[in-house]
């Protein structure tokens, strides 16, 4: 019945029975991960896009016979036109032509809220839109005709409680219909003067350019868009000169560019839209009361900071103590089952067998007792409101830095693993910040590193100086960020945030999120330790580690004073900062590393291992964020950097213990 | 902060009169000060020289926007000149309508002597700016530089000077510079093309920045101080011309402040938010 796809549909094939792609767009903070799995429920599976590594979470929807692939769009964090998240969303809709998008809404912030969605009726895609967390919208004495929305927007409005899970089965309903009505949304028209314009160049883009509608087309070359217009450039030249034209034109009339004339013509149009349908009866309660009354503390210039010291405190205790113990007692009770001692020579099915056990084992040691209860943790400040807050606290700090208070998002998300953290360093405007972010992210100590300063220092030397290290990284990534501050070119601008207003997490969600950080980690982590632990002993077995330890030797044994084996050690780091335990645990037979190297060594060895250079799945993602040139400076940058604060550390320490 | 240069100028001549901000007030005719003064050769008046005039009404302004009200005595150590000549100077003022004076308490600015205050106070700010950042004037120079030449400015020059130096923010000292007295949106209208700014009338309504507004308090977007980047920015986050918002609180030592607008909250970086001028609701000052 459905064999025919809509134009340009191209829904995938499933069991003979067709599979309709539904794509959730938004603002961030409007329920958007609670919506997706309320739809999907459990049955969830996570993808990259093509070209994009970008977290994003798909689940399918069989709901009356239908099979519905659900795509959890980014959240647009930044509200800016031209941000990533923008982008990224925008072309997923125009390249992927999914079958429905459903644009989900805060009831309450209607007015910022539709300013997206006027942007996401010009791509002309079938839509329609959900009318979200309705039951706090009337707590805030607002109520929302959606019969009338839906008649200005000429759209389905479904309204819901995604939270509690109401009006999810209306919004199925509604899905399902659409998917075969494909309603389009109205055609929400500028002021004469501009849509006059944008009717003129819509007329000379050449049909089907870039695979966008003709008027999307025209109205972003209006706008400036530059990406848009640099493909035009080429392909379309006369509607990119007609274009310039009409965007000075608008300029000289009314003195702003014509990305801000039409900008503010569709907060306009929401404005007016929002006046129509909304209606605000005052609530007997203040508006914010919650909200406020937590933001008195946690925004409170002492005691705000005291909440955000306890939480660094807490997180700090669970990682040396705690994190520390479960570790243990799972390894001692792992190695019960097998011993977990890596084997140099004997037969080789029993090599094998013992380097992926202790790989196995070492991988599970750390995702369990650190990794898991830190992005738990982190989802739960994320979700309920309070990293937010500790972004707005630390902004001045981070000016220092040449960085803003929304940076502290990508460094804390760095003490699980920097692949993410880099990731999202997106969430910041400005190129230069961005990249400035994410040098500093590859100096946090993630959890991988975590796990070496615990194994080698604080195991065998003793925790103070696995603290002192932390500590040392903290001041040193204070410093080369005031010195990259100066040295890269660009602009650093201020920080425009939005605040949500807080509220008791969403388990479902958090859990969610939760798992989407850790099982990207889960596999890539566990194979390669298995693998790489099982090359090493390969390897050394076979003797080929002995020329690249001797190649080493000047900067492992001569400026570091380490051990020659170190070598070939530091070289498998560069895959994961934690293989660093494995292979020297396999290449020197014991796991009681006080028994090959005295503490200075231990501690300079750690300290080495801190710095280097990111991991191999690291630079990679700064190469595809920032450029190869750039991912190889900040790579050389900080081997240069590891070796000398090496040398030096090991000659003043070797002077005092 | 104001200064005491015009001290020189206390007696004699009528300074280079520019009158094209202080239409409307009349220097001439004016008894005042030591009758032993004569003036192109007449024996009975005395005239306040416009610089002088000018000096007090800033000094009158940072003492006002400290402390309130202007005490005679703080005007006379803000200037350093004698209590005396203070009150004699104030007088003349309160003759011009310029401040409301009553001896014994102080004076507080009118409306047209506080319009008239803060316009020579940018001046005096870009000309600073000028001063340091394009001709490299000393630091310890710049402000007395600044104080001998604000009073000789005209609006084109301003507006010119203005552009020049991309609409800075802040004086080399850290203070805000007024925005633009023209009912211009934004700079980039007069980025653009200088030559329109003296086409827009003239402001009349009072804008503070973003900054200056007290938590819980309402105003509406009046002008946003910044190039065609800036304004583009804030009008896609809904910070449009003429948005109202509301002040909600500020973070110590000059951090972002929280506003709600369109019934959402924003947290604006403080520099940013200095850039966003808004005009008081349900107030007249």
């Amino acid at each position: 019945m459905h064999g025919r796809h809509g134009p340009g549909g191209h829904g995938r094939h499933h069991a003979g029975e067709r599979e309709y792609v539904v794509a959730l767009a938004g603002n961030a903070n409007v329920g958007k991960s609670a919506t997706f799995n309320q739809l999907t429920g459990i049955e969830q599976e996570t993808g990259n896009w093509p070209g994009k590594t970008v977290e994003r979470a798909e689940g399918i929807l069989q709901y009356r016979g239908h099979r519905l692939r659900i795509i959890d769009l980014p959240g647009i964090y930044s509200i800016s036109a031209l941000s990533t998240e923008e982008q990224i969303s925008r072309e997923f809709i125009a390249h992927d032509h999914p079958d429905l998008v459903v644009n989900i809404v805060d009831a309450s912030a209607l007015e910022r809220n539709l300013f997206f969605t006027l942007q996401l009726t010009e791509l002309e895609s079938p839509m329609i839109l959900a009318v979200n967390q309705m039951d706090l919208a009337s707590q805030k004495g607002i109520t929302v005709d959606t019969k009338k929305l839906s008649s200005l927007l000429g759209i389905p409005v479904v309204p819901l409680i995604a939270i509690q899970g109401k009006g999810i089965t209306d919004l199925s309903d509604v899905i399902i219909r659409a998917v075969r009505d494909r309603p389009k949304p109205h055609r929400i028209e500028y002021g004469r003067e501009v849509e006059e314009r944008i009717r003129r160049i819509t007329e000379c883009v050449p049909p089907g350019f870039n695979g966008y509608p003709a008027r999307w087309t025209a109205i972003k070359l209006l706008e400036g868009d530059t990406e848009t217009t640099w493909a035009a450039r080429t392909r379309a030249p006369e509607a990119a000169a007609l274009a310039a034209a009409s965007a000075a034109e608008l300029e000289k009339m009314h003195g702003e560019s014509a990305g801000t004339i039409l900008s503010g013509e569709r907060y306009h149009t929401a404005e007016r839209m929002v006046e129509e349908v909304v209606s605000i009866h005052p609530s007997e309660g203040s508006e914010y009361s919650l909200t406020d009354r937590i933001d008195r503390v946690a925004l409170h210039p002492v005691l705000g900071y005291l909440l955000l010291i306890l939480t660094i405190g807490g997180l700090l205790v669970w990682t040396f103590i705690i994190g520390a113990a479960i570790s243990e007692i799972m390894l001692d009770g792992l190695s019960r089952i097998a011993p977990v001692e890596p084997l140099i020579d004997g037969a080789d099915s029993d090599i094998i067998f013992n380097g992926a056990w202790t790989g196995f084992v070492a991988a599970l040691t750390l995702i369990i007792p650190y990794v898991i209860p830190f992005y738990l943790f982190l989802a739960l400040i994320e979700d309920s409101g309070f990293l937010t807050r500790f972004s707005l606290m630390l902004d001045r700090g981070m000016h220092k830095m040449g960085l803003h208070g929304k940076a502290i998002i990508p460094l804390v998300l760095g003490f699980g693993c920097t692949v993410p953290a880099c990731l999202s360093c997106r969430i910041i405007e400005s190129p230069k910040q961005k990249l400035l972010a994410a040098f500093l992210v590859t100096l946090i100590p993630c959890s991988a590193r975590t796990i070496v300063i615990l194994g080698v220092v604080a195991a065998f030397v003793n925790i103070w100086w696995a603290l002192a290290l932390y500590l040392f990284d903290f001041v040193l990534i204070v410093i080369l960020g005031r010195i990259a501050f100066r040295v890269v070119p660009g602009e650093s601008v201020g920080m425009i945030m939005e605040i949500p207003d807080y509220h008791v997490p969403h388990l479902p969600s958090v859990a969610t999120q939760t798992w989407q950080r850790t099982k990207s980690l889960f596999w890539i982590v566990l194979p390669s330790y298995i693998v790489g632990s099982i090359v090493i002993t390969a390897l050394y077995a076979l003797g080929y580690l002995e020329p690249v330890n001797a190649a080493l030797a000047p900067i492992t044994v001569v400026l570091l004073g380490l051990p020659i084996t170190t070598g070939i050690v530091f070289v498998f780091g560069i895959i994961r900062k934690e293989m660093t335990l494995l292979a020297l645990a396999a290449l020197t037979g014991t796991t009681v590393f006080s028994t090959i190297m005295t503490p200075v060594q231990l501690i300079v060895f750690a300290l080495v291992t801190m710095l280097y250079v990111p991991c191999v799945s690291t630079i990679a993602a700064l190469a595809h964020e920032f450029g190869w040139k750039n991912a190889l400076i900040i790579t050389a940058l900080e081997a240069v950097l590891a070796i000398a604060c090496g040398a030096v550390v090991f000659r003043l320490l070797s002077l005092v213990m | 902060m104001a200064s005491g240069v015009g001290l020189a100028l206390f007696y004699g001549r009528i300074g280079s009169w520019q009158g094209c901000f202080l239409t409307g007030v009349a220097l001439r005719g004016r008894n005042f000060g030591n009758p032993k003064s004569y003036i192109l050769g007449t024996p009975k008046y005395l005239v306040m020289a416009s610089e002088q005039l000018e000096e007090y009404l800033e000094s009158i302004l940072d003492i006002e926007e400290r402390e309130g009200i202007a005490k005679t005595s703080a005007i006379a150590r803000c200037m350093k000149v004698a209590p005396a000549s203070v009150t004699e100077a104030l007088q003349t003022l309160s003759d011009k309508g310029l401040i409301s004076y009553q001896p014994y308490k102080g004076a507080t600015l009118t409306d047209s002597g506080r319009e008239m205050a803060r316009k020579v106070k940018r001046r005096h700010r870009l000309l600073e700016v000028f001063l340091r950042d394009v001709l490299q004037i000393r630091d310890d120079n710049v402000h007395h530089e600044a104080c001998k030449m604000e009073h000789t400015l005209t609006d084109e020059t301003e507006y010119a000077l203005c552009k020049m130096l991309r609409a800075p923010a802040r004086c080399p000292h850290g203070s805000l510079i007024e925005p633009c007295d023209r009912q211009v949106e934004s700079c980039a209208e007069c980025l653009n093309n200088p030559s329109l700014a003296a086409a827009f009338p003239h402001r009349h309504e009072h804008l503070i920045p973003v900054t200056a507004m007290e938590p819980g308090q309402k105003a509406r977007i009046a002008f946003i101080r910044g190039d065609a980047g800036v304004v583009q920015r804030l009008t896609d986050l809904g910070l449009t011309f003429s948005t109202e918002i509301q002040m909600v609180r500020k973070a110590p030592l000059s951090g972002p402040v929280e506003i709600g607008v369109r019934r959402t909250r924003l947290a604006i970086d403080h520099t940013i938010a200095d850039h966003i001028f808004v005009a008081a609701l349900g107030e007249t000052s």
